[in-house]
């Protein structure tokens, strides 16, 4: 089983960029006025921002990590490890952390590099960062989780245009011998055609004729081979089993209670589904924020966005426990459990 | 486990349902229109009572409330 404890780093900062267009749910025509009231109240996504054409991952990260580092007050040339996770990136190659590295004025000693992970890929993101600062002899890493779903979505995909917004966040951490962190991480690649996109890359290469077209895939549900299937009733039913002895077991090696901790970030995936697992862990509302209705989903984004978005004044402030969970796409899952110190965590960006 | 509480409980979680509506030889299908959406509302709202996991497709067999409530039972003892 992968659960260890990391000691010796910490979330020292965490930054978030949303595109500035909004995209209202109550206007989206494809379905009538009744079953457009009840997804948007089980999904619980009002609204949700859309990138610009032109605005990739990348660029989002970009503004959330120049910012961070300006309130941080980091000396760029001490950035020794950049890691970007994303499910979008802007090129097949090479790694957009390479990119990121040169577009934010970093050290040509700063060892960068992508991870390929969706819904999970805050809290893996976040372990292999803490596993290097733990290991390697680095002192400063940026973790850059940056997604744009919505290039990918159809309109008339009822499954998923209403779901998915765009977002970038970083997250500035540090070694300081002292904190220690807690981690859960498990996969189960037999649901990966779950949450997929199976053509253009290299199992179905883009084939003019056939991966562009749409196809009719049931009442509501139309779409292309390059855009993003999603299996709703498999990965629900994937996170009512899941994610509930994940945190648990975390909970327990980590030997602390649910009282213990002060905030429960899970991964925005859609209210429903995040309501089921919070009534499984008994968790109380007010520790377990969402932002998930003026951002939507935003996968590998959605928990420091939220952090962000819903607990700026809390996380600058005080000592807070946290417990972060992310599930989804893979199927990959996840838990972290971490104590932040007066983190510094800017107003949420919008791009223009 | 009373089916009467089942009952109250898929009265909380729908507002179509009107309060007394319901019996336990009700057709499902006349009350409820089973879209993926309410399916999933449904499949949640007995999770998290009953700590079961029942399936789409366990939906799809039943015809009654008590036959849903059978099979909720039936996991149970399974469990």
């Amino acid at each position: 089983m992968a659960i260890f404890p990391i000691p010796g780093v910490r979330i020292s900062g965490v930054s978030a960029c949303v595109p500035s267009r909004i995209y209202e749910n109550r206007n989206y025509d494809l379905i009538g006025e009744k079953e457009r009231y009840t997804l948007i109240k089980t999904i619980g996504v009002e609204s949700k921002r859309h990138v610009e054409p032109d605005t990739t991952s990348s660029d989002l990260c970009y503004h959330a990590a120049e910012r961070l580092l300006k309130d941080m007050g980091w000396n760029r040339e001490k950035v020794d490890l950049l890691v970007f996770v994303s499910q979008t990136r802007d090129y097949l190659m090479p790694a957009t952390a390479c990119i990121l590295q040169d577009r934010l004025g970093l050290s040509k000693n700063c060892l960068a590099f992508d991870l390929d992970l969706g819904c999970s890929g805050y809290v893996y993101g976040l372990s292999v960062v803490f596993s290097m600062l733990a290991n390697a002899g680095l002192k400063n890493a940026l973790l850059l989780t940056g997604e744009i779903p919505t290039p990918n979505i159809n309109y008339k995909d009822k499954s998923t245009f209403p779901l998915f917004g765009d977002a970038g966040a970083a997250t500035a951490i540090e070694y300081d011998g002292i904190s220690e962190a807690w981690f859960n991480l498990q996969t189960d690649g037999s649901g990966y055609k779950a949450i997929h996109i199976p053509d253009g890359a290299m199992r179905n290469y883009p084939d003019p004729q056939k991966s562009f077209n749409e196809e009719k895939i049931s009442k509501g549900i139309v779409r292309s081979r390059v855009q993003i299937a999603l299996d709703g009733m498999t990965v629900f039913n994937f996170t009512m089993k899941e994610v509930r002895p994940n945190v648990l077991a975390l909970l327990e090696k980590a030997d602390k209670t649910n009282e213990e901790i002060d905030y429960f970030v899970f991964h925005q995936a859609n209210r429903l589904m995040n309501e089921t697992i919070r009534k499984q862990l008994k968790i109380d509302s007010e520790k377990y924020p969402y932002s998930i209705d003026r951002f939507g989903n935003t996968s590998s984004v959605s928990i420091p966005l939220t952090m962000v978005a819903e607990l700026r004044n809390k996380i600058t402030e005080g000592r807070n426990h946290m417990l972060f969970a992310g599930f989804g796409v893979g199927l990959s899952w996840g838990s972290c459990l971490l104590e932040t110190d007066r983190v510094v965590c800017p107003e949420l960006i919008e791009m223009v | 486990m009373k089916i009467e509480d089942f009952i109250s409980k898929i009265e909380e979680e729908f507002e179509d349902v009107n309060k007394g509506q319901l019996k336990p030889e009700s057709k499902i299908r006349e009350h409820f229109e089973w879209d993926s959406v309410n399916a999933l509302v449904f499949i949640a709202m007995v999770n998290v009572e009953y700590d079961v996991v029942i399936t789409a497709e366990d939906l799809q067999k039943s015809e009654t409330v008590q036959d849903i409530f059978t099979t909720i039972q039936e996991k149970k003892a399974a469990a």
